[in-house]
């Protein structure tokens, strides 16, 4: 079966995900991948959307992450200060799911605005939501993003959510509780960070994506681990699985897909 | 005006842009539409907010506008996450200065932003976070039901709604229905009569987004919102005939107003 490399990425980001796991899922392609795990090798996935809804289990795609089909199969639904403060902020969920306009080598996380100033910036985005606090406390983090020089840049415009800030020792130092992103899913590949250095390498490869590529599409001298391995490509059971899903997405939606 | 996601006071806040009110103080954790529209027709001066997207779309391009380019008219902005807004209005409930976060720490938005400043543990010496209480001079939410004391009852996601009246000097509350009993919802939140200051019947006065049990989100329309709101000129018309042209929404039967127990007198 063919397929784009946004199912490549999809799947690749459901993979990530194992059995069990408690999940702070994002809005986009987070909630994609992690409804996605939970359709096929992780059915007791718990979801956990900012909205309050936990373990909320959706037959259809929400396209925001308060539909009322979160509401309606979730196992509790608490209010928003509760969610923040009870649930995430002492550590108990595993993994935090994040998308992010910008992305720099050391995991920070710019969804605020693009260009030098605050006051007058560029391009204003739609700012931090959970997402800071997501980054801060889950016990580690993936984040989900398309790749290229506009996005994975050398450090970011505005941090808006810390990955390893300035490198190793920042998390510790600002007291950061959770262990920060253990993986960045891409397009074209996987990034993990390096053990000592805190700097994202690229450690796995899709199918037919070449390390040149890669490193054309990101706007620092990126490193290749030394064992990078290549991914496999996504199973038909997999991509039935995330097409099927991706069809109860709102009509008008799914056809316009760029905009996340 | 809260509502995350679920139950936001569109009708009232359409009422706002009819009454063309001006350099409003718009706080909302999530601006969402319906202060894309009020930023749009120039009713604000300033945005209190944490995530201001479309969800699950893309950009709120009235917001983005008044940002970027001042139009119509220069928007001041004060900018939280959401645990940060969320305990801010714990905070005002409350009644205390401030709450208290492990947050912004290392984040650009901790130096950008008033009302965020590090705290000491006295207990452990560990270092946090404040946030400076909100507290708003009215507070718009939305509801499923009221009795017809004014006490209220809404459920399904109850976002930070109930944090946000008890926050504010007065209250408002639009419902979808007046019932002779509130019969009790699981993790439904009851709002006595005295802590409200009015009640409206407004059926549908969610739309687009929606009351659980009495309508479901219009997603395409969060959609359609997009290409509405690209355009000044395309937003302008749909201001005028789905706002300014339409009268408010239709009093429900029971009359227009249920006066509750709290006029404002206190917080």
């Amino acid at each position: 079966m063919s397929y784009t490399a946004d199912e490549m990425m999809t799947v690749t980001a459901a993979r990530a995900l194992r059995d069990q796991m408690t999940c702070f899922v994002g809005i986009g392609l987070p909630s994609e991948a992690a409804n996605l795990a939970r359709a096929t090798h992780a059915p007791g996935l718990v979801l956990i959307y900012e909205s309050g809804t936990i373990g909320a289990k959706p037959g259809a795609l929400p396209l925001s992450i308060g539909d009322g089909i979160l509401a309606e199969t979730a196992d509790s639904v608490v209010s928003v200060p509760e969610i923040f403060n009870y649930w995430l902020q002492p550590g108990r969920i595993d993994v935090g799911f994040l998308g992010a306009a910008q992305l720099d080598k050391f995991g920070n996380i710019n969804t605020t605005v693009i260009g030098d100033s605050y006051a007058d910036p560029r391009v204003r985005l739609p700012g931090a939501g959970g997402a800071p606090e997501i980054a801060a406390a889950c016990r580690e983090v993936i984040v989900v993003i398309r790749q290229s020089r506009r996005t994975f840049v050398d450090r970011v415009d505005f941090v808006t959510s810390v990955g390893f800030g300035d490198g190793p020792g920042s998390r510790q130092r600002l007291g950061l509780t959770g262990a920060g992103p253990s993986r960045v899913i891409t397009d074209l590949g996987v990034l993990t960070p390096d053990p000592q250095t805190s700097e994202l390498a690229l450690s796995g490869i899709y199918p037919g994506v070449s390390v040149l590529d890669i490193k054309g599409r990101t706007g620092w001298d990126l490193r290749v681990s030394a064992d990078v391995s290549e991914i496999a490509a996504p199973s038909e059971a997999e991509l039935t699985a995330l097409r099927d899903l991706l069809a109860t997405m709102p009509a008008s939606k799914a056809t316009e897909g760029a905009a996340r | 005006m809260e509502g995350f996601t679920h139950l936001i006071p569109h009708a009232a806040g359409h009422e706002v842009i009819r009454q063309r009110r001006r350099d409003l103080t718009l706080v909302r954790m999530t601006p969402d539409i319906i202060y894309d529209q009020m930023i749009g027709a120039g009713c604000a001066r300033k945005l209190v907010f944490s995530w201001a997207g479309n969800p699950g779309v893309g950009s709120l391009h009235r917001f983005r506008d008044a940002v970027e380019h001042a139009w119509p008219v220069p928007l001041e902005i004060e900018e939280h996450s959401h645990a940060g807004m969320a305990n801010r209005y714990v905070a005002g409930a409350s009644g205390l200065p401030f709450a208290i976060l492990r947050g912004y720490r290392g984040t650009s938005l901790a130096s950008q932003t008033a009302g965020v400043a590090e705290v000491v543990c006295p207990f452990t010496g560990e270092r946090l976070t404040a946030v400076s209480a909100l507290r708003p001079d009215v507070a718009v939410i939305h509801a499923q039901q009221a009795d017809r004391l004014g006490n209220v009852q809404y459920w399904g996601i109850t976002g930070v709604q109930k944090e946000c009246v008890l926050a504010s000097a007065r209250s408002l509350v639009t419902v979808e229905a007046v019932v002779d009993v509130l019969h009790p919802r699981p993790g439904s939140v009851v709002l006595p009569s005295w802590a409200v200051s009015y009640v409206a019947v407004v059926p549908g006065g969610a739309h687009p987004s929606y009351a659980l049990g009495y309508s479901a989100r219009d997603n395409d329309f969060y959609v359609a919102w997009d290409a509405i709101s690209r355009d000044r000129a395309t937003f302008a018309a749909w201001l005028d005939e789905h706002v300014y042209q339409r009268p408010a929404a239709p009093p429900g039967p029971d009359g227009d107003t249920v006066l509750a127990g709290d006029t404002g007198t206190g917080r």
